[in-house]
Protein backbone atom coordinates (compact mmCIF):
# COMPACT_ATOMS: atom_id res chain seq x y z
CA UNK A 1 0.00 0.00 0.00
CA UNK A 2 1.19 3.51 -0.68
CA UNK A 3 1.70 5.83 2.29
CA UNK A 4 -1.30 7.99 1.32
CA UNK A 5 -3.68 5.03 0.94
CA UNK A 6 -2.53 3.39 4.14
CA UNK A 7 -2.87 6.67 6.04
CA UNK A 8 -6.35 7.16 4.59
CA UNK A 9 -7.38 3.65 5.69
CA UNK A 10 -6.14 4.34 9.20
CA UNK A 11 -7.85 7.74 9.20
CA UNK A 12 -11.20 6.09 8.36
CA UNK A 13 -10.67 3.61 11.20
CA UNK A 14 -9.87 6.40 13.68
CA UNK A 15 -12.89 8.43 12.60
CA UNK A 16 -15.21 5.43 12.81
CA UNK A 17 -13.91 4.60 16.27
CA UNK A 18 -14.39 8.15 17.48
CA UNK A 19 -17.80 8.83 15.99
CA UNK A 20 -19.22 5.65 17.51
CA UNK A 21 -18.85 7.17 20.97
CA UNK A 22 -17.67 10.76 20.43
CA UNK A 23 -16.12 10.58 23.90
CA UNK A 24 -12.87 12.26 22.87
CA UNK A 25 -14.60 15.17 21.15
CA UNK A 26 -17.14 15.71 23.92
CA UNK A 27 -14.59 15.76 26.72
CA UNK A 28 -12.16 17.95 24.76
CA UNK A 29 -14.80 20.55 23.92
CA UNK A 30 -16.12 20.72 27.48
CA UNK A 31 -12.59 20.92 28.87
CA UNK A 32 -11.62 23.78 26.54
CA UNK A 33 -14.87 25.55 27.45
CA UNK A 34 -14.03 25.26 31.15
CA UNK A 35 -10.59 26.80 30.49
CA UNK A 36 -12.16 29.69 28.53
CA UNK A 37 -14.72 30.35 31.28
CA UNK A 38 -12.10 30.19 34.04
CA UNK A 39 -9.99 32.80 32.25
CA UNK A 40 -12.84 35.29 32.58
CA UNK A 41 -12.16 35.29 36.34
CA UNK A 42 -8.45 35.89 35.82
CA UNK A 43 -8.98 39.26 34.10
CA UNK A 44 -11.81 41.68 33.40
CA UNK A 45 -13.28 40.56 30.07
CA UNK A 46 -14.06 43.98 28.54
CA UNK A 47 -13.60 44.48 24.79
CA UNK A 48 -10.24 46.27 25.25
CA UNK A 49 -8.83 43.73 27.68
CA UNK A 50 -10.08 40.82 25.58
CA UNK A 51 -8.28 42.16 22.54
CA UNK A 52 -5.09 42.17 24.57
CA UNK A 53 -5.40 38.81 26.34
CA UNK A 54 -7.89 36.99 24.11
CA UNK A 55 -5.46 35.49 21.58
CA UNK A 56 -3.24 34.09 24.31
CA UNK A 57 -6.21 32.71 26.18
CA UNK A 58 -7.58 31.04 23.10
CA UNK A 59 -4.29 29.34 22.20
CA UNK A 60 -3.56 28.27 25.77
CA UNK A 61 -6.98 26.62 25.77
CA UNK A 62 -6.19 24.84 22.46
CA UNK A 63 -2.76 23.77 23.69
CA UNK A 64 -4.12 22.33 26.92
CA UNK A 65 -7.02 20.69 25.13
CA UNK A 66 -4.62 19.25 22.54
CA UNK A 67 -2.20 17.91 25.13
CA UNK A 68 -5.04 16.05 26.84
CA UNK A 69 -6.82 14.95 23.68
CA UNK A 70 -3.71 13.57 21.97
CA UNK A 71 -2.83 11.24 24.80
CA UNK A 72 -5.35 8.45 23.94
CA UNK A 73 -4.19 8.50 20.31
CA UNK A 74 -1.52 5.88 21.01
CA UNK A 75 -2.41 4.96 24.59
CA UNK A 76 -5.62 3.25 23.51
CA UNK A 77 -3.67 1.07 21.09
CA UNK A 78 -1.82 -0.33 24.10
CA UNK A 79 -4.65 -1.95 26.03
CA UNK A 80 -5.34 -4.73 23.50
CA UNK A 81 -1.92 -4.71 21.85
CA UNK A 82 -3.53 -3.29 18.71
CA UNK A 83 -0.39 -1.30 17.99
CA UNK A 84 1.39 -4.61 17.28
CA UNK A 85 -1.35 -5.44 14.80
CA UNK A 86 -0.91 -2.06 13.13
CA UNK A 87 2.83 -2.63 12.93
CA UNK A 88 2.29 -5.99 11.27
CA UNK A 89 -0.05 -4.51 8.69
CA UNK A 90 1.54 -3.86 5.28
CA UNK A 91 2.02 -0.15 5.90
CA UNK A 92 5.01 2.03 6.71
CA UNK A 93 5.38 3.40 10.25
CA UNK A 94 5.05 6.91 8.85
CA UNK A 95 1.64 6.12 7.38
CA UNK A 96 0.44 4.99 10.83
CA UNK A 97 1.69 8.28 12.22
CA UNK A 98 0.20 10.27 9.34
CA UNK A 99 -3.21 8.62 9.66
CA UNK A 100 -3.32 9.43 13.36
CA UNK A 101 -2.12 12.99 12.76
CA UNK A 102 -4.91 13.58 10.23
CA UNK A 103 -7.52 12.13 12.58
CA UNK A 104 -6.26 14.29 15.46
CA UNK A 105 -6.21 17.32 13.18
CA UNK A 106 -9.88 16.74 12.40
CA UNK A 107 -10.78 16.25 16.08
CA UNK A 108 -8.94 19.32 17.32
CA UNK A 109 -10.23 21.46 14.42
CA UNK A 110 -13.80 20.41 15.17
CA UNK A 111 -13.33 21.41 18.82
CA UNK A 112 -11.95 24.79 17.70
CA UNK A 113 -14.86 25.25 15.31
CA UNK A 114 -17.20 25.14 18.30
CA UNK A 115 -14.94 26.97 20.72
CA UNK A 116 -14.04 30.03 18.62
CA UNK A 117 -17.63 31.35 18.19
CA UNK A 118 -18.32 30.75 21.89
CA UNK A 119 -15.15 32.64 22.75
CA UNK A 120 -16.14 35.53 20.44
CA UNK A 121 -19.53 35.84 22.13
CA UNK A 122 -18.24 35.56 25.70
CA UNK A 123 -15.34 37.98 25.24
CA UNK A 124 -16.92 40.54 22.88
CA UNK A 125 -14.46 39.92 20.06
CA UNK A 126 -15.74 40.68 16.58
CA UNK A 127 -14.78 38.01 14.08
CA UNK A 128 -16.69 39.49 11.11
CA UNK A 129 -14.30 40.16 8.25
CA UNK A 130 -11.43 38.05 9.57
CA UNK A 131 -13.00 34.57 9.49
CA UNK A 132 -11.04 33.37 6.45
CA UNK A 133 -7.70 34.64 7.71
CA UNK A 134 -8.39 33.36 11.22
CA UNK A 135 -9.14 29.94 9.76
CA UNK A 136 -5.75 29.96 8.05
CA UNK A 137 -3.95 30.76 11.32
CA UNK A 138 -5.99 28.12 13.16
CA UNK A 139 -5.21 25.43 10.58
CA UNK A 140 -1.47 26.14 10.56
CA UNK A 141 -1.28 26.36 14.36
CA UNK A 142 -3.41 23.28 14.95
CA UNK A 143 -1.35 21.29 12.43
CA UNK A 144 1.78 22.09 14.46
CA UNK A 145 0.15 21.05 17.75
CA UNK A 146 -1.07 17.81 16.19
CA UNK A 147 2.22 16.85 14.49
CA UNK A 148 4.31 17.24 17.64
CA UNK A 149 1.49 15.91 19.84
CA UNK A 150 0.97 12.70 17.89
CA UNK A 151 4.71 11.93 17.90
CA UNK A 152 4.97 12.57 21.63
CA UNK A 153 1.81 10.59 22.27
CA UNK A 154 3.62 7.61 20.73
CA UNK A 155 6.65 8.29 22.97
CA UNK A 156 4.63 8.81 26.16
CA UNK A 157 2.45 5.74 25.59
CA UNK A 158 5.39 3.50 26.54
CA UNK A 159 6.15 5.32 29.79
CA UNK A 160 4.69 5.18 33.24
CA UNK A 161 2.68 8.26 34.30
CA UNK A 162 1.98 8.86 30.62
CA UNK A 163 -1.04 11.13 31.21
CA UNK A 164 1.20 13.58 33.03
CA UNK A 165 4.22 13.03 30.85
CA UNK A 166 2.66 14.05 27.53
CA UNK A 167 1.88 17.69 28.51
CA UNK A 168 5.35 17.87 30.07
CA UNK A 169 7.03 16.84 26.81
CA UNK A 170 4.67 18.68 24.50
CA UNK A 171 4.00 22.09 26.02
CA UNK A 172 7.59 23.43 26.21
CA UNK A 173 8.36 22.29 22.68
CA UNK A 174 5.30 24.15 21.41
CA UNK A 175 6.51 27.47 22.91
CA UNK A 176 7.59 28.92 19.53
CA UNK A 177 4.31 27.81 17.96
CA UNK A 178 2.37 29.47 20.78
CA UNK A 179 4.19 32.79 20.27
CA UNK A 180 3.64 32.74 16.50
CA UNK A 181 -0.01 31.67 16.70
CA UNK A 182 -0.84 34.21 19.42
CA UNK A 183 0.86 37.06 17.54
CA UNK A 184 -0.86 36.15 14.27
CA UNK A 185 -4.24 35.93 16.03
CA UNK A 186 -3.61 39.22 17.85
CA UNK A 187 -2.96 40.97 14.55
CA UNK A 188 -6.44 39.81 13.46
CA UNK A 189 -8.16 40.89 16.70
CA UNK A 190 -6.67 44.40 16.52
CA UNK A 191 -8.89 47.39 15.78
CA UNK A 192 -7.54 47.52 12.25
CA UNK A 193 -7.17 43.81 11.54
CA UNK A 194 -4.30 42.89 9.27
CA UNK A 195 -2.62 39.51 9.07
CA UNK A 196 1.06 39.50 9.98
CA UNK A 197 2.59 37.33 7.26
CA UNK A 198 5.89 36.84 9.16
CA UNK A 199 4.14 34.81 11.82
CA UNK A 200 2.13 32.90 9.24
CA UNK A 201 5.38 31.92 7.53
CA UNK A 202 6.86 30.97 10.88
CA UNK A 203 3.91 28.69 11.63
CA UNK A 204 4.23 27.04 8.22
CA UNK A 205 7.98 26.61 8.83
CA UNK A 206 7.35 25.00 12.22
CA UNK A 207 4.91 22.54 10.65
CA UNK A 208 7.35 21.64 7.87
CA UNK A 209 10.32 21.13 10.24
CA UNK A 210 8.34 18.92 12.62
CA UNK A 211 6.62 16.93 9.88
CA UNK A 212 9.95 16.24 8.17
CA UNK A 213 11.55 15.20 11.46
CA UNK A 214 8.66 12.86 12.28
CA UNK A 215 8.87 11.35 8.80
CA UNK A 216 12.60 10.70 9.25
CA UNK A 217 12.20 9.35 12.79
CA UNK A 218 8.95 7.39 12.37
CA UNK A 219 10.76 4.03 11.98
CA UNK A 220 12.42 4.43 15.38
CA UNK A 221 9.29 5.78 17.03
CA UNK A 222 7.16 2.74 16.26
CA UNK A 223 9.76 -0.03 16.38
CA UNK A 224 9.19 -3.09 18.51
CA UNK B 1 42.67 5.14 35.60
CA UNK B 2 46.12 6.22 36.79
CA UNK B 3 45.98 9.50 34.92
CA UNK B 4 42.59 10.40 36.36
CA UNK B 5 43.74 11.73 39.72
CA UNK B 6 46.44 14.06 38.36
CA UNK B 7 44.04 15.35 35.69
CA UNK B 8 41.33 15.98 38.29
CA UNK B 9 43.81 17.83 40.51
CA UNK B 10 45.02 19.83 37.52
CA UNK B 11 41.49 20.89 36.55
CA UNK B 12 40.63 21.73 40.16
CA UNK B 13 43.72 23.94 40.35
CA UNK B 14 42.82 25.55 37.03
CA UNK B 15 39.30 26.22 38.31
CA UNK B 16 40.68 27.92 41.44
CA UNK B 17 43.00 30.00 39.32
CA UNK B 18 40.13 30.91 36.97
CA UNK B 19 38.07 32.11 39.95
CA UNK B 20 41.01 34.16 41.21
CA UNK B 21 41.68 35.59 37.74
CA UNK B 22 38.05 36.58 37.20
CA UNK B 23 37.87 38.30 40.60
CA UNK B 24 41.29 39.94 40.92
CA UNK B 25 43.30 39.86 37.69
CA UNK B 26 40.70 40.98 35.15
CA UNK B 27 40.50 44.80 34.89
CA UNK B 28 37.47 46.71 36.15
CA UNK B 29 34.74 47.13 33.55
CA UNK B 30 33.99 50.80 32.78
CA UNK B 31 30.18 50.81 33.16
CA UNK B 32 29.21 47.74 35.16
CA UNK B 33 32.27 47.47 37.47
CA UNK B 34 32.44 44.47 39.80
CA UNK B 35 29.25 42.77 38.69
CA UNK B 36 30.68 42.27 35.21
CA UNK B 37 33.07 39.68 36.66
CA UNK B 38 30.31 37.08 36.74
CA UNK B 39 30.38 37.20 32.94
CA UNK B 40 33.57 35.09 32.75
CA UNK B 41 31.71 32.15 34.22
CA UNK B 42 28.38 33.05 32.63
CA UNK B 43 29.72 32.80 29.09
CA UNK B 44 31.79 29.71 29.95
CA UNK B 45 28.67 27.94 31.29
CA UNK B 46 26.83 28.63 28.04
CA UNK B 47 29.77 27.33 26.05
CA UNK B 48 29.71 24.16 28.14
CA UNK B 49 25.94 23.81 27.74
CA UNK B 50 26.09 24.33 24.01
CA UNK B 51 28.88 21.76 23.59
CA UNK B 52 27.18 19.22 25.86
CA UNK B 53 23.79 19.49 24.17
CA UNK B 54 25.30 19.36 20.68
CA UNK B 55 27.17 16.23 21.77
CA UNK B 56 23.88 14.82 23.09
CA UNK B 57 22.23 15.47 19.73
CA UNK B 58 25.05 13.70 17.87
CA UNK B 59 24.89 10.80 20.36
CA UNK B 60 21.11 10.52 19.87
CA UNK B 61 21.46 10.35 16.09
CA UNK B 62 24.36 7.91 16.40
CA UNK B 63 22.33 5.62 18.68
CA UNK B 64 19.46 5.47 16.20
CA UNK B 65 21.83 4.70 13.33
CA UNK B 66 24.26 2.27 14.96
CA UNK B 67 22.36 0.80 17.97
CA UNK B 68 25.58 0.75 19.92
CA UNK B 69 24.64 1.25 23.62
CA UNK B 70 27.71 3.45 24.05
CA UNK B 71 25.87 6.24 22.26
CA UNK B 72 22.94 5.95 24.62
CA UNK B 73 25.26 6.28 27.62
CA UNK B 74 26.93 9.28 26.02
CA UNK B 75 23.52 10.79 25.27
CA UNK B 76 22.27 10.70 28.86
CA UNK B 77 25.65 11.74 30.27
CA UNK B 78 25.88 14.80 28.06
CA UNK B 79 22.26 15.83 28.65
CA UNK B 80 22.86 15.76 32.40
CA UNK B 81 26.02 17.82 32.05
CA UNK B 82 24.14 20.18 29.71
CA UNK B 83 21.33 20.67 32.22
CA UNK B 84 23.83 21.43 34.99
CA UNK B 85 25.70 23.95 32.81
CA UNK B 86 22.38 25.48 31.80
CA UNK B 87 21.43 25.86 35.46
CA UNK B 88 24.78 27.54 36.15
CA UNK B 89 24.27 29.87 33.18
CA UNK B 90 20.74 30.79 34.28
CA UNK B 91 21.78 31.47 37.89
CA UNK B 92 24.82 33.60 36.97
CA UNK B 93 22.62 35.46 34.46
CA UNK B 94 19.93 36.19 37.05
CA UNK B 95 22.56 37.40 39.53
CA UNK B 96 23.94 39.75 36.91
CA UNK B 97 20.54 40.93 35.68
CA UNK B 98 19.38 42.39 38.97
CA UNK B 99 22.13 45.05 39.34
CA UNK B 100 22.69 45.60 35.60
CA UNK B 101 19.10 45.71 34.33
CA UNK B 102 17.30 46.34 37.62
CA UNK B 103 15.28 43.15 37.16
CA UNK B 104 16.07 39.52 37.92
CA UNK B 105 14.56 38.14 34.78
CA UNK B 106 13.26 39.29 31.41
CA UNK B 107 11.62 37.26 28.66
CA UNK B 108 14.29 38.02 26.13
CA UNK B 109 15.15 35.67 23.23
CA UNK B 110 18.32 34.23 24.72
CA UNK B 111 16.93 33.93 28.25
CA UNK B 112 13.72 32.34 27.06
CA UNK B 113 15.56 29.91 24.78
CA UNK B 114 17.83 28.86 27.63
CA UNK B 115 14.91 28.39 29.97
CA UNK B 116 12.87 26.38 27.44
CA UNK B 117 15.92 24.23 26.68
CA UNK B 118 16.36 23.64 30.41
CA UNK B 119 12.72 22.53 30.70
CA UNK B 120 12.97 20.31 27.60
CA UNK B 121 16.08 18.48 28.76
CA UNK B 122 14.66 18.06 32.27
CA UNK B 123 11.70 16.40 30.53
CA UNK B 124 14.16 14.23 28.61
CA UNK B 125 15.64 13.01 31.90
CA UNK B 126 12.16 12.46 33.37
CA UNK B 127 11.16 10.50 30.28
CA UNK B 128 14.16 8.22 30.69
CA UNK B 129 13.21 7.54 34.26
CA UNK B 130 9.70 6.49 33.27
CA UNK B 131 10.47 3.89 30.59
CA UNK B 132 11.52 0.44 31.82
CA UNK B 133 12.88 -1.40 28.80
CA UNK B 134 16.46 -0.26 28.06
CA UNK B 135 16.19 -0.53 24.24
CA UNK B 136 12.92 1.35 24.08
CA UNK B 137 14.12 3.94 26.58
CA UNK B 138 17.17 4.61 24.44
CA UNK B 139 15.24 4.92 21.17
CA UNK B 140 12.36 7.03 22.44
CA UNK B 141 14.54 9.38 24.43
CA UNK B 142 16.82 9.75 21.40
CA UNK B 143 13.83 10.72 19.25
CA UNK B 144 12.70 13.22 21.88
CA UNK B 145 16.24 14.58 22.20
CA UNK B 146 16.40 15.22 18.47
CA UNK B 147 13.07 17.06 18.54
CA UNK B 148 14.22 19.13 21.53
CA UNK B 149 17.42 20.10 19.74
CA UNK B 150 15.52 21.06 16.57
CA UNK B 151 13.19 23.20 18.67
CA UNK B 152 16.01 25.38 20.07
CA UNK B 153 16.53 27.58 16.96
CA UNK B 154 12.76 27.92 16.54
CA UNK B 155 12.40 29.14 20.14
CA UNK B 156 15.25 31.56 19.59
CA UNK B 157 13.98 33.06 16.36
CA UNK B 158 10.38 33.34 17.53
CA UNK B 159 11.49 35.29 20.60
CA UNK B 160 13.93 37.36 18.63
CA UNK B 161 11.17 38.42 16.25
CA UNK B 162 9.01 39.17 19.22
CA UNK B 163 11.05 40.99 21.87
CA UNK B 164 14.67 41.11 22.92
CA UNK B 165 16.73 42.89 25.56
CA UNK B 166 19.90 40.84 26.07
CA UNK B 167 23.10 42.77 25.27
CA UNK B 168 24.34 41.90 21.80
CA UNK B 169 27.65 40.06 21.65
CA UNK B 170 30.63 42.22 22.60
CA UNK B 171 33.12 39.83 21.05
CA UNK B 172 32.96 39.60 17.24
CA UNK B 173 30.03 42.02 17.34
CA UNK B 174 31.20 44.32 14.54
CA UNK B 175 33.04 47.64 14.74
CA UNK B 176 34.03 49.13 18.12
CA UNK B 177 33.51 45.73 19.70
CA UNK B 178 36.14 43.59 21.29
CA UNK B 179 37.51 42.80 24.69
CA UNK B 180 40.37 44.24 26.66
CA UNK B 181 43.35 41.84 26.11
CA UNK B 182 43.60 40.93 29.82
CA UNK B 183 39.87 40.30 29.92
CA UNK B 184 40.24 38.05 26.90
CA UNK B 185 42.95 36.00 28.61
CA UNK B 186 40.92 35.64 31.82
CA UNK B 187 37.92 34.57 29.76
CA UNK B 188 40.01 31.95 27.99
CA UNK B 189 41.26 30.55 31.33
CA UNK B 190 37.68 30.40 32.65
CA UNK B 191 36.44 28.67 29.53
CA UNK B 192 39.19 26.06 29.60
CA UNK B 193 38.55 25.43 33.32
CA UNK B 194 34.77 25.12 32.96
CA UNK B 195 35.07 22.91 29.87
CA UNK B 196 37.61 20.77 31.75
CA UNK B 197 35.17 20.27 34.62
CA UNK B 198 32.43 19.48 32.13
CA UNK B 199 34.49 16.84 30.33
CA UNK B 200 35.59 15.29 33.62
CA UNK B 201 32.01 14.99 34.90
CA UNK B 202 30.88 13.73 31.50
CA UNK B 203 33.45 10.93 31.52
CA UNK B 204 32.47 9.91 35.04
CA UNK B 205 28.77 9.97 34.25
CA UNK B 206 29.38 7.89 31.13
CA UNK B 207 31.31 5.34 33.16
CA UNK B 208 28.50 5.19 35.72
CA UNK B 209 25.94 4.57 32.99
CA UNK B 210 28.09 1.76 31.54
CA UNK B 211 28.41 0.11 34.95
CA UNK B 212 24.65 0.40 35.44
CA UNK B 213 24.11 -1.29 32.10
CA UNK B 214 26.50 -4.12 33.01
CA UNK B 215 24.77 -4.57 36.37
CA UNK B 216 21.36 -4.76 34.67
CA UNK B 217 22.62 -7.43 32.28
CA UNK B 218 24.11 -9.50 35.11
CA UNK B 219 20.85 -9.23 37.05
CA UNK B 220 18.82 -10.35 34.06
CA UNK B 221 21.13 -13.31 33.47
CA UNK B 222 21.01 -14.26 37.17
CA UNK B 223 17.21 -14.06 37.18
CA UNK B 224 17.02 -16.23 34.09
CA UNK B 225 19.36 -18.79 35.67
CA UNK B 226 17.39 -18.85 38.92
CA UNK B 227 14.18 -19.41 36.99
CA UNK B 228 15.59 -22.09 34.73
CA UNK B 229 18.81 -23.60 36.13
CA UNK B 230 19.31 -26.27 33.45
CA UNK B 231 18.91 -24.12 30.38
CA UNK B 232 21.97 -24.19 28.16
CA UNK B 233 21.37 -20.65 26.99
CA UNK B 234 21.37 -19.14 30.47
CA UNK B 235 24.39 -21.19 31.47
CA UNK B 236 26.29 -19.64 28.61
CA UNK B 237 25.25 -16.16 29.63
CA UNK B 238 26.92 -16.34 33.01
Amino acid sequence: MTTARAAATLLVKELRLEFRTRELLNTTIVFALVVVVLFSFAFDPTAVESRRYGPGLLWIAFLFAGSLMLHPSFAREQSNQTLDALRMAPMSPFSILLGKMLANLIFLSLSELILVPVFAVLYNVSLAGVVGRLALVLVLGTTGIVIAGTVFSAIASHARMRELLLPLLLLPILAPLLIAAVEATASLFAEQPGLDSTWLAFLAGFDIVFLTASWLLSDFLLEE
Amino acid sequence: MKTRIPITVLIAALMFFAGYAALFIAPDESTMHQIQRVFYFHLSSWMAMFSALSLAFLANVAWLVTRNPKWDWLGVASVEVGVVSCTAGLITGVLWGRPAWGIWWTWDARLTTAFILWLLYISYLLLRGLIEEPQRRASLSAVFGIFAFLDAPLVYFSNRLWRTQHPSPVILGGQNSGLDPTMGKVLLVCMVAVMGVMILVLIDRYRLERLRHELDELRLAADARAANPNSAVTKGAL
